[in-house]
């Protein structure tokens, strides 16, 4: 399967990528490499065959519910561009 | 055209765990801003997440009171978007294989019947922070002590008909998940909230309409008033030839209407993929059952047993049940009255909640204890005093004067039961009142009443209601 210039431009927009113009053919030539060397797997017959929800297959342990983290905000925060009140300082967002 | 709405819900409900979904850091409400974020929470590189195993008891809860499959093998996923309280630009949730599915709940419906919602699922999943969007000079401030709760969202099918169906159905899951003890259902903080998705169709057609979905919606007058609206807004749109434009939606309840969020530039395309730093997470049967063990008995047993037990009607069963507390105060009631069922009903559904309204108290606030109540409730039984004094009482010992006993002594409210004491008194109501006697004797039975109100008046109320009745009629007689 080939994937066009505007499939490339939408993932690289979710992947919130900036991919220069001139890049694009490049991209949309490897991407589409991928897909067709994975593609391969196609051929194999894999009906009756669960699919595979997780690649290990190994359980999750759990943890007990018990807090054990003590507050270092302003450790984090030391680290973070800007805060203001205990808040982390983003660009506006708003719906 | 007749149309017919069809409505689900998805309800977040946080879980009521001491520590974060994969992380050990509070979940307290309230806290400092971002005092409870830990490196897990902040999405820092080299973290690792690790599932808190009373989520998953939590979870199962939910999924054996709601005769859901709880599943033996589910998987975490990533849930792929970008935005500010998400830090790690994905939120885990579960996806293909979620803890719970195909499961229902019945529903009272206002004819008295009931009906069967279907749980399509119910999966675990990670909150988000909070996003302050005033006074930080035109950027927005960054709150992420509430990502990492726990979260169950609990999926409906589509088999909500009607606004008042989905309130109904609501409330149910509001009720259930406090006396499983999985979430405080506190509104207010966010704990309990829900989307609804909306479409219409013409009456009989089987396929579903085009839906919207409104989102964040945090209290069941608002879920009424959502769903009533974008109801009205779609079936004006298609009795004047539109079409509905399949959208995310938000409930204004200044303005009670519901409008499009600035849509985001792509339709949701979020990549789902099972989380390679969790494992799937394996139950066992041991473990299943050994959860099934620790329910309570929950609201609709508890309604039948009270209707079996204490003689109520279905109505009053509900009412009564509708939350753990206030089954918890009608049974504690009833056992200090001495087993008095319906009394301890009428008074718990009527004095008692009606001050209880009132005064904007919640039942474990009440001024009055279940022991006080139930034990002027005896004092009715046994005949000293009458159930309209016990008003009087009632609101005594609501004013902190004491318990039932003391207020009747303090008071002198004991009834009079003598009869010799209470005929002693109609004799001087009839004395005093010779020409309604001479009346009454010639016809005018109904006048009866009014020699009632008199030996009432003359005893301050205290005079037993029915020895007065039957000795009036006797010494009327003449």
């Amino acid at each position: 399967m080939a994937l066009d210039t505007e499939t490339v431009s939408k993932i690289a927009h979710l992947a919130r990528l900036g991919v220069d113009e001139a890049e694009f053919d490049t991209y949309v030539r490897n991407l589409s490499d991928i897909l067709a060397f994975v593609e391969q797997l196609n051929a194999v017959d894999t009906s009756g065959v669960p699919p595979l929800a997780h690649p290990l297959d190994e359980k999750q342990r759990l943890r007990e519910d018990r807090v054990t983290e003590t507050d270092q905000r302003d450790k984090f925060q030391k680290i973070a561009p800007r805060t203001e009140a205990g808040l982390y300082l983003v660009p506006k967002v708003i719906e | 055209m007749e149309w017919e709405a069809v409505i689900g819900l998805e309800i977040h409900a946080q879980l009521a765990t001491r520590s974060k979904i994969f992380s050990g850091a509070s979940t307290a409400y309230g806290a400092e801003p971002n005092t409870q974020a830990c490196a897990v929470d902040l999405g820092l590189p080299g973290v690792l997440p690790v599932l808190n195993a009373e989520a998953v008891r939590m979870a199962a809860r939910f999924g054996l009171a709601t005769h859901s499959t709880v599943a033996r093998r589910s998987v975490f996923a990533r849930k792929n978007y970008f935005y500010p309280d998400l830090p790690k630009g994905y939120q885990i949730s579960q996806f293909e294989l979620p803890i719970v599915h195909d499961g229902y709940l019945d529903i009272d419906l206002p004819d008295g019947g009931t009906k069967r919602i279907g749980i399509t699922r119910a999966h675990l999943e990670e909150d988000a922070g909070k996003s302050l969007h005033e006074d930080f000079h035109g950027e927005t401030g960054i709150d992420l002590n509430r990502a990492g709760t726990p979260l169950l969202e609990i999926v409906s099918e589509p088999d909500l008909r009607s606004a008042q169906e989905a309130v109904a159905y609501m409330k149910k899951i509001h009720a259930l998940v406090r006396y499983l003890e999985i979430c405080d259902g506190n509104m207010q903080e966010g704990s309990f909230r829900c989307d609804a998705n909306i479409s219409v169709r013409p009456k009989g057609q089987e396929a579903f309409g085009t839906r919207s979905e409104i989102k964040n919606i945090n209290s069941f007058r608002f879920v009424e008033r959502a769903i009533n609206y974008e109801i009205e807004r779609q079936i004006d749109i298609l009795e004047a030839g539109g079409e509905i434009v399949q959208e995310t939606r938000l409930y204004d309840s200044d303005k009670n209407e519901t409008r499009p969020m600035r849509s985001k530039e792509e339709a949701n395309d979020y990549r789902y993929f099972p989380d390679p730093d969790l494992l799937p997470l394996v139950l066992e049967d041991a473990f299943v059952e050994e959860v099934r063990t620790t329910l309570p008995e929950l609201p609709d047993a508890k309604r039948d047993r009270f209707m079996s037990d204490y003689g109520l009607s279905r109505y009053d069963a509900s009412v009564l049940t509708a939350t753990r507390e206030m089954a918890t105060y009608f049974e504690a009631t009833v056992e200090a009255s001495g087993g008095e069922g319906k009394l301890s009903a009428n008074w718990v559904m009527g004095e008692l909640s009606g001050l209880l309204n009132k005064e904007g108290l919640d039942i474990v606030e009440s001024p009055v204890s279940p022991e006080q109540l139930g034990g002027m409730l005896k004092r009715i039984q046994d005949g000293t005093i009458s159930g309209k004094i016990a008003k009087q009482v009632f609101e005594a010992i609501w004013a902190g004067e004491g318990d039932a006993d003391t207020v009747i002594e303090k008071k002198g409210l004991k009834q009079i039961t003598d009869p010799a004491a209470i005929e002693k008194i109609i004799r001087e109501v009839l004395e005093a009142n010779p020409k309604q006697v001479e009346q009454y004797r010639a016809g005018q039975e109904k006048l009866l009443g009014f020699f009632v109100g008199q030996v009432m008046k003359a005893t301050q109320g205290k005079a037993n209601p029915g020895e007065v009745n039957k000795l009036l009629g006797k010494l009327l007689q003449g």
